[in-house]
């Protein structure tokens, strides 16, 4: 009785058709979303109990956000370029894409020094380690999305991302808008709440 | 005992699971890491099955010190060896972690990944028609990363120091501080690790059952024709894609308190007359972040039961549901107000009144979608042919559970009252009736009606009736008293109340309930037995034992990977054309075409049925 049924390609289906992979990255996205949420309310709730400690958000946290923003438009290059199938432009924006993320990322990493140099110590009030904690979950989001990235680079080299062939790279712009978008978010949300 | 009988149990059903197939691919893919999800369905079902027996057998290790505490239960000790104390009592700091890891598998284990998991997984494509998940591979890692989170959490079990000891909800300072209670310590850090795989397990499995729902549904399949139990599962994935990455948010800062030296939840603790260093923190916070997801949880918990529950009673009363469209919009009201009132959780954490009486007014109002569903399933049953199948007999239970423990839901939702109710009895009575048991009679319910499409075979339909009416009257027996106790101001996770002459008078009703639970734990052997039993010698099933509507009934006996060995059948109705006035037979699937039924078509339906493309 148990025979294995052939899993044919076309089967029918209703009208109403997302592409599957995208719909689950935009559901990840919404619970990456929602951790974000949970720590930012967190903080909230926090800073209406008073006492805050008197901390500066380190400035470097400012070239970051330009960076990150900047890797934006070359990851939308890239997306534009592949839709054009300019091959070599889309290889250029992919990698400067990614050494902007790696860039930010080091970035991030010096906004860490020198916000412990002001004083803003992990280990100590709560204030201080909710930056740790956002900057950082952010950070190891974007160590994600720069490894897809590379599946993405790799593909293209291989001559696998052109106007035919999108669904990989529209998921990696999304993604990483998405986490750009998130660390404007978290910026505007810690230089504001000070 | 219990523990290794259910790995019998549990070893003897994978073994007859393996030989009642023929074999394509080898055993590891088929049966292990497969990718097929009716059989992910049944990993999640056996290891749900295999967890229950754990959780419901701590908590009668714990009933028997609280309905006996004079009791010498030194017989446990070649079971729980130094747990046993040198006079042959229940060591105390066990006694918190008995009941915190009932909690926590129950919660968890049985009533999300066991239920969810299993129905989901199972019933998903093949009700919508499809072949499989969106994705199968998600689909697998879903389940071995609850298996990883299992494993951890059993070897917690076994520990010298104890499992996690905080209760299921690990509040901070107890659970964030190792010197605290002994089960605060190692104890506390897998259960951290356990849930963090838990988690991702669950977002694995929700992205896809959400993806799948809205992506593969074959042909003529509309939101408006789906069945009720994928309207809930459907929701219930939401619930948990929006509520589970909180929990994750909220456990990450308690590893961080517990071994990175920080003070999220923390501030001003002196132990032993030694001040902690950490100031700033706060354990509300803690409660806040944990509530949020806590409180859709049990919807999470609760709306797959009832998604089952409003298939079996439609099919069994032989009517269709009692307004479809109303059950699906209370359902998201359900969804909808269950993200908005998780301080009711916290009323005595000295919120401001106001507050508190916002978030009393919203939680009330969950009376009101929860009464449309207690009114549909009876209006449902209102003058049926009932069919009182095994599935049925819980289904109807489900609802006089979900109901009686309802209303002590609008007791405690009252801010007042809830400062004398709050952490008593009453409050354990409240839950285990409209979300445990419940939840577990909608489980049960669930796997007596779809065991025929699972394994081929009937199960035992008179084992079926002494198991269900020993469960019902024992559930009964087993909560009912504890609203009294409650209201006699018994706190719960006390060890022992000997101590305090107030409630000596109690004593006797404590006593009752607890022969009642192991009364009531022994039925569900009778359970097991049916279960692993009819899997080997069960009656051959019918292709469509209950002529029913849904898709997964039009599928072969067993189906194969694929589901169905042609083309997949298209929808041209709703599930639940039941005894339709006009027609011969009283059920309608939802593959007949309107237009091969002219003699029961409504006004409506003959206008769209001369529309209608039927490709044969």
């Amino acid at each position: 009785m148990d025979t294995a049924f052939p899993l044919k390609r076309k089967d029918k289906g209703t009208s109403f058709k997302l592409h599957p992979q995208k719909v689950a990255l935009w559901l990840f996205l919404v619970s990456v979303f929602m951790l974000f949420a949970a720590w930012t309310s967190a903080y909230v709730v926090k800073q209406s109990d008073g006492t805050i400690p008197d901390l500066e958000i380190p400035l470097m946290f400012d070239y970051s956000t330009i960076v990150v923003v900047l890797s934006s438009v070359t990851m939308h290059m890239a997306y534009i370029f592949s839709k054009r199938n300019q091959i070599l432009n889309i290889k250029i924006s992919l990698l400067a894409t990614a050494l902007l993320g790696v860039t930010f990322l080091v970035m991030q990493c010096m906004a860490a020094v020198e916000f412990t140099n002001a004083g803003g110590y992990w280990v100590g009030h709560p204030m201080s380690s909710f930056v740790y904690v956002l900057a950082g979950a952010h950070g190891v989001h974007l160590v994600s999305a720069i490894i897809f990235l590379v599946i993405v680079v790799n593909a293209a080299f291989r001559y696998r991302v052109h106007s035919k062939s999108m669904v990989r790279i529209e998921m990696c712009t999304t993604y990483w808008h998405f986490l750009g978008g998130l660390w404007m978010y978290l910026y505007l949300f810690l230089t504001l709440n000070h | 005992m219990a523990v290794s009988e259910a790995q019998v149990l549990e070893h003897s059903g994978a073994n007859e699971h393996h030989d009642d197939h023929e074999h394509h691919g080898n055993f590891v893919t088929n049966y292990i890491f497969s990718l097929d999800h009716k059989v992910i369905g049944k990993q999640f079902l056996l290891t749900g099955i295999f967890w229950a027996i754990i959780g419901g057998g701590l908590s009668i290790i714990f009933r028997l010190q609280l309905g006996f505490p004079d009791m010498d239960l030194e017989w446990l000790r070649p079971l729980l060896g130094k747990w046993i104390t040198d006079t042959g009592k229940l060591d105390t700091e066990f006694y918190l972690a008995l009941v915190t890891m009932h909690g926590t598998i129950m919660v968890f284990f049985v009533l999300t990944a066991g239920l969810s998991g299993t129905f989901s997984n199972f019933l998903i494509p093949l009700q919508i028609g499809a072949r499989d998940m969106a994705s199968g591979f998600m689909n697998m890692l879903s389940y071995w990363l609850f298996f990883l989170s299992s494993v951890i959490m059993f070897i917690s079990l076994f520990i010298e120091t104890g499992p996690a000891g905080g209760g299921w909800t690990i509040y901070p300072p107890l659970s964030a501080l190792p010197q605290a209670i002994s089960g605060s310590g190692l104890g506390m850090t897998l259960w951290l690790v356990a849930m963090v795989f838990f988690i991702a397990s669950s977002l694995l499995g929700g992205i896809n059952y959400i993806s799948t729902i809205i992506n593969l549904r074959t042909e003529g399949m509309s939101f408006t024709r789906m069945p009720l139990t994928i309207w809930a599962f459907f929701l219930t994935a939401i619930l948990g894609l929006l509520s589970f990455p909180v929990l994750f948010a909220c456990a990450l800062l308690l590893v961080f308190d517990r071994s990175f030296g920080t003070s999220f939840y923390l501030s001003d603790i002196y132990i032993g007359g030694e001040a902690l260093p950490n100031t700033g923190g706060s354990p509300i916070l803690f409660q806040h972040l944990f509530w949020f997801l806590g409180h859709p949880e049990v919807y999470i918990i609760i709306l797959p039961a009832l998604g089952i529950t409003s298939e079996i009673i439609s099919t069994n009363a032989r009517k269709p549901i009692f307004g479809y469209r109303a059950m699906i919009g209370s359902m998201m009201g359900i969804g909808v107000l269950s993200f908005v009132v998780w301080a009711h959780h916290m009323f005595v954490t000295g919120m401001s009144p106001f507050l508190g009486s916002i978030f009393m007014i919203l939680t009330l109002i969950i009376a009101v979608p929860s009464a449309i569903k207690g009114f549909n399933y009876i209006t449902t049953l209102w003058r049926g042919n009932i069919r009182f199948t095994p599935a049925m007999l819980f289904s109807i239970g489900l609802v006089s559970l979900f109901i009686s423990g309802g209303v002590t839901g609008i007791f405690l939702g009252n801010s007042a009252l809830d400062i004398f109710l709050h952490d008593t009895y009453f409050v354990v009575a409240h839950f285990h009736l409209v979300m445990g048991s419940s939840a577990f009679f909608g489980m049960v319910a669930g796997i007596y009606h779809w065991y025929p499409k699972m394994f081929g075979r009937m199960m035992d339909d008179k084992l079926g009736y002494i198991h269900f009416w020993l469960t019902f009257v024992g559930v009964y027996l087993v909560f009912f008293p504890m609203h009294y106790i409650g209201i006699a101001g018994f706190p719960r996770r006390y060890y022992s109340f000997t101590n305090f002459d107030a409630f000596s008078s109690f004593g006797d009703l404590n006593m009752f309930v607890s022969a009642a639970a192991i009364i009531t734990f022994g039925a569900q052997f009778i359970f097991l037995f049916n279960f692993f039993y009819s899997m080997i010698r069960g009656r051959k099933a019918p292709e469509n034992p209950w002529e029913s509507n849904t898709l997964e009934w039009t599928t072969p006996r067993v189906p194969g990977h694929g589901n169905w060995p042609g083309e997949i059948p298209t929808v041209y109705r709703w599930p639940y054309d039941y005894s339709k006035p006009g027609s011969e037979s009283d059920f309608i699937p939802q593959t007949i075409p309107l237009s091969s039924t002219p003699e029961s078509n409504l006004a409506h339906e003959e206008e769209s049925a001369k529309t209608e493309q039927v490709d044969k």
